[in-house]
């Protein structure tokens, strides 16, 4: 039977109540008495150098308040970076400033050159179109492989080349990978793009600065999932406000898949400029602004060769990609294509050597960051789409080469570096073939031929790492900032709960999920218990959202402080009913004397905690309140098999997503109806990058698709019901609640699930010189490649 | 300025608007029904979805003058009289049909004048009648589910939860 209520309950969301009555409060919606708006002029051209900005009809214009440019942010911090990757001769990476507003030059269309604040949003848009800017435009770079040319246009005039960094990992592995190659019996080498892609939470970013002149405190309401992370960045490094005078607000965020961890521009500014003219300053994003404002995602351009021995047996993995870094290193950019890929390179294989080169370019474009999965995605697309090129080379079936080389051993340590604590993936393989129903596919597939459409069968399997991260070992690598999370257990006085959060609900239903544990600990009524989160003033210091680390990291750190919570009260109730402490129990919300009849109702020992007349206050202090850290010893990982069938028109080139399935372990689950959306919308994003979505700047990087006319979103015409199933369920063996973490599973296994499967239908037609497609995988790709 | 007047979700409103103002920037901002979203700039995404004269209508393409005298609903005069969800919005809740709601209005609002015109819409009938509202965060798997299910139909058949 499910569960009706605690952990592995399918509860209800409470949240849905004020989304689903135009009763939540998103920042947007949020107003500040006297506030003036802001609208930033943004360069039209990629690379330019700005001769002269006049603002002086503007400033003159209705409502005009003040009109800033860089040269007001001269003596302030640029927008900081949050990890230093070192290359692979023991160099720091090169990092360029990223000024608030653009200085001298302009480096992807979109850069903020001027910001006119004015008493409403009109009035500052009408004055912008008067300001005179002067810009000798320059020959951008945007293509990688043109930008880290000898002699290519530079992006950032003071650094050396377009080059970030060259990475190698594991660079020691290096002479011996070669060496297996040399020695392999097969070789299968395959050249891809991961494209890049605009993460699009429905909700653009907003940001209203606020600014209080009586006591020198700054509040920022801000679309984040990480208000501890801005407050950190913004106040420390940028604007030089004290943490103690600055107040960071996320209130409901509708949606971040990753672009909205990162410290933007806007934010500092709305919060500067508050403090210049002493009076709340907002700023709403258009879609358009954040198709050229917000940090993209993936990019990266890649050759993967896999070494076999004879009895296709995976001997060796090399790897060399060119990662866009755009413009400006955006917060947390350098360690996606590294940490965040190069160690998910070995998959769920056993594959004893690996080598993943990485040069990370700069290029005039705009920012890319972490998107959904965030490097992982890049490192399952690679493998598994070579792992399929190479079974079709060696005549084999892909589901068998994958199953021979699965490892099954766990404590498995990679030669990459990471150390996967569980995991079962011939359970989520088994799984699989049963929820897909594969022994099906073949009459499927004539059917389809009947219809006159070719059918195919696309299979994957990814592993992740999640629960970021553990903080000694991040620092190592590079991180300038702690993984840990908090969260602090505020009993009331008549039993009722508050858990203040570091983790960032925007979508994730933490509300309600968040609960379940604490109540299941108890032995209480989920009900009694509500979750504060997203502001810095009321939250302990944690890191927020993403990574798929809120259940795994502070879900642990809420179980750590709810056990000390249960500690406390069972002194409580020891006094109360005059035993040893050793002898209380706690079970259904009632403590009890272990072989007595004597017991107290959780509700009596929290009154004493706060009415402590009754109370052994020589030995504990009133009150029922306790904060936990939790910094994870590993990360989590997460894996499982997925399977996609589609029809393909081959007069049109047409594909439609016919079948799809997903077999996952996310370790113990705490909320499933949650989880399986967590891994729909994750399905839905891999199968918008698989055949729709690209984000195209043409030669002189113009963004061709700045909009929803032309960034093809999916729809929901463009997929199908999917069947997910996640009780194949190995738990993390490190971390209290041994839970993995759900959120990115989804973009991470569905991509090459889709393209495996177009190029299978194509075979199956006798195209057989298709060897591969890149995504999006559109009809007029398809139709090109077979007629190719 | 323009002074406008129209009854919003059964009560008169009227305010002073420019030429310019769009519907739904009146609604919120005027009228500070903040549940209507703006999600796009290109009439793409559907967040702002309400009903004009009983027709779903992108408040983000009309403007706020053109609705003068206009008989609007937007999500706020959804729930039943009593303040509990009404049909429509219980099995959003129900079917995990929503994540971070941004688009959920937007979406109650089409999936209500779907149902008005099509009491028992296959799956085909709902995913073609959502082309116009854009969901990031559910893949649709559930909102189709919950629309399916607003209208009476057995869901217990598609898969997961």
């Amino acid at each position: 039977m499910p569960k009706d209520s605690g952990i592995g309950a399918s509860s209800k969301r409470r949240e849905d109540i004020r989304f689903l009555t135009g009763t939540g409060q998103y920042t947007d919606d949020i107003n500040v008495q006297g506030q003036a708006y802001v609208h930033f002029l943004r360069s039209s051209v990629a690379h330019g150098r700005i001769n002269s900005v006049d603002t002086s009809t503007a400033a003159t214009m209705p409502g005009v308040v003040r009109i800033f440019t860089g040269a007001d942010f001269e003596g302030v911090g640029g927008l900081p970076c949050g990890w230093q990757v070192t290359d692979r001769h023991g160099q720091p990476m090169q990092e360029p400033a990223h000024p608030v507003l653009a200085q001298g030059k302009v480096r992807h269309v979109g850069d903020p050159i001027a910001a006119i604040v004015a008493d409403s949003a009109s009035q500052a848009r009408d004055a912008a179109e008067a300001i005179v800017v002067d810009i000798e435009e320059l020959s951008a770079v945007i293509d990688m492989k043109e930008a880290v040319k000898d002699g290519a246009t530079k992006v950032h005039d003071d650094l050396t080349s377009n080059l970030c960094y060259d990475w190698g990992f594991v660079e020691e592995n290096k002479g011996a990978v070669d060496e297996a190659f040399a020695n392999a019996a097969h070789v299968t080498t395959l050249e891809l793009v991961n494209q890049r892609l605009v993460a699009n939470p429905m909700e653009p970013r907003v940001a209203i600065g606020e600014y209080n002149r009586a006591n020198d405190e700054s509040t920022l309401y801000t679309t984040s999932q990480n208000p501890h992370v801005i407050r950190l960045l913004m106040g420390a490094f940028v604007l030089g406000i004290p943490e103690h005078k600055l107040r960071v607000v996320a209130p409901d965020v509708g949606g971040g898949f990753g672009t909205k961890i990162f410290h933007y521009a806007e934010e500092a500014f709305c919060t500067f400029a508050a403090r210049q003219i002493n009076r709340a300053v907002k700023w709403t994003s258009s879609r358009s602004e954040s198709f050229m404002s917000d940090a993209q995602g993936r990019d990266h351009v890649t050759k993967i060769e896999l070494a076999l021995d004879a009895d296709n047996n995976f001997m060796a993995i090399r790897t060399d990609t060119l990662a866009n870094m755009g413009a400006y290193l955006s917060t947390f950019a350098p360690s996606v294509p590294t940490w965040l890929h190069g160690t998910l390179m070995a998959g769920n294989y056993k594959t004893p050597l690996i080598y993943v080169n990485v040069k990370a370019v700069f290029t005039n474009t705009v920012a890319v960051d972490a998107y959904r999965g965030a490097g992982r995605p890049e490192a399952t697309f690679q493998l598994e789409r070579l792992i399929d090129k190479a079974a079709r080379e060696l005549g084999v079936d892909p589901i068998a080469l994958r199953r021979q080389n699965f490892i099954t051993q766990f404590p498995y340590a990679t030669p990459v570096a990471v150390e996967y604590d569980t995991g079962n993936y011939v359970a989520t393989m088994d799984k699989l073939e049963q929820i897909g129903d594969l022994a099906g596919f073949e009459a499927r597939r004539k059917k389809s031929e009947a219809n006159g459409k070719l059918r195919g069968l696309g299979i994957n399997c990814y592993i992740e790492a999640c629960g970021i991260a553990p903080s000694a070992l991040v620092g190592q690598l590079g991180a300038r900032a702690g993984l840990y999370d908090a969260a602090t257990v505020r009993v009331n006085a008549t039993g009722t709960i508050s858990v203040m959060v570091g983790a960032h609900s925007h979508g994730q239903g933490h509300e309600t999920a968040f609960p379940q544990v604490v109540a299941e600990m108890l032995g209480i009524d989920e009900n009694m218990i509500d979750i504060v989160h997203g502001d810095s003033s009321k939250i302990p210091f944690g890191m927020g959202t993403y990574g798929s680390r809120s259940i795994a990291v502070c879900g642990s750190a809420m179980v750590r402080a709810t056990e000390k919570i249960i500690n406390k009260a069972k002194k409580i109730a020891s006094h109360l009913l005059e035993a040893s402490e050793a002898d209380i129990e706690l079970k259904d919300g009632q403590f009890s004397v272990v072989g007595t009849d004597k017991s107290c109702a959780w509700g009596d020992v929290t009154l004493a905690a706060y009415v402590p007349h009754n109370y052994p206050l020589e030995e504990i202090e009133p009150g029922l309140e306790e904060t936990a850290f939790y910094d994870p010893s590993n990360f989590t990982y997460p894996a499982g098999a997925y399977a996609c069938e589609v029809e393909v028109d081959t007069a049109t080139g047409k594909v439609t997503i016919e079948r799809f399935s997903a077999a996952d372990d996310f370790g113990n689950v705490i909320n499933p109806m949650i989880v399986s959306g967590q891994v729909h919308g994750g399905i839905g994003q891999g199968i918008g990058q698989a055949l729709l979505e690209n984000t195209v700047y043409d030669e002189n990087g113009q963004l061709l698709s700045g909009s929803y006319m032309d960034y093809a979103m999916p729809r929901a015409s463009d997929v199908p019901f999917f069947t997910v199933d996640h009780s194949c369920q190995t738990p993390c063996t490190h971390n209290p609640l041994g839970v993995k973490g759900c959120g990115e599973a989804g973009a991470i296994g569905t991509p090459p699930a889709v393209v495996n499967a177009v190029i299978d239908a194509l075979h199956s037609g006798g195209h057989t010189h298709v060897t591969h497609i890149d995504m999006p995988v559109s009809p007029s790709r398809v139709w090109s490649a077979i007629n190719g | 300025m323009t002074k406008i007047t129209m009854t919003v979700n059964g009560k008169s409103a009227s305010g002073d608007v420019e030429g310019r103002t769009l519907l739904v920037d009146f609604l919120r901002n005027d009228l500070h029904l903040t549940g209507t979203h703006v999600g796009c700039d290109t009439s793409q995404c559907g967040a702002c979805t309400v009903h004009v004269n009983g027709k779903a209508v992108k408040s983000c393409t009309m403007f706020a003058a053109d609705a003068d005298g206009a008989d609007v609903q937007t999500i706020e005069g959804q729930a039943n009289e009593d303040g509990s969800l009404n049909v429509i919005q219980q099995a959003f809740q129900d079917h995990h049909g929503l994540q971070c709601g941004f688009c959920t209005p937007g979406m109650v609002m089409a999936a209500a004048e779907l149902l008005k015109n099509n009491p028992k819409p296959t799956e085909a009938d709902i995913r073609h009648h959502l082309e116009g509202n854009i969901c990031r965060c559910t893949g649709y798997h559930n909102i189709v589910k919950s629309i399916m299910a607003a209208s009476g139909q057995d869901v217990s058949a598609i898969a997961a939860e």
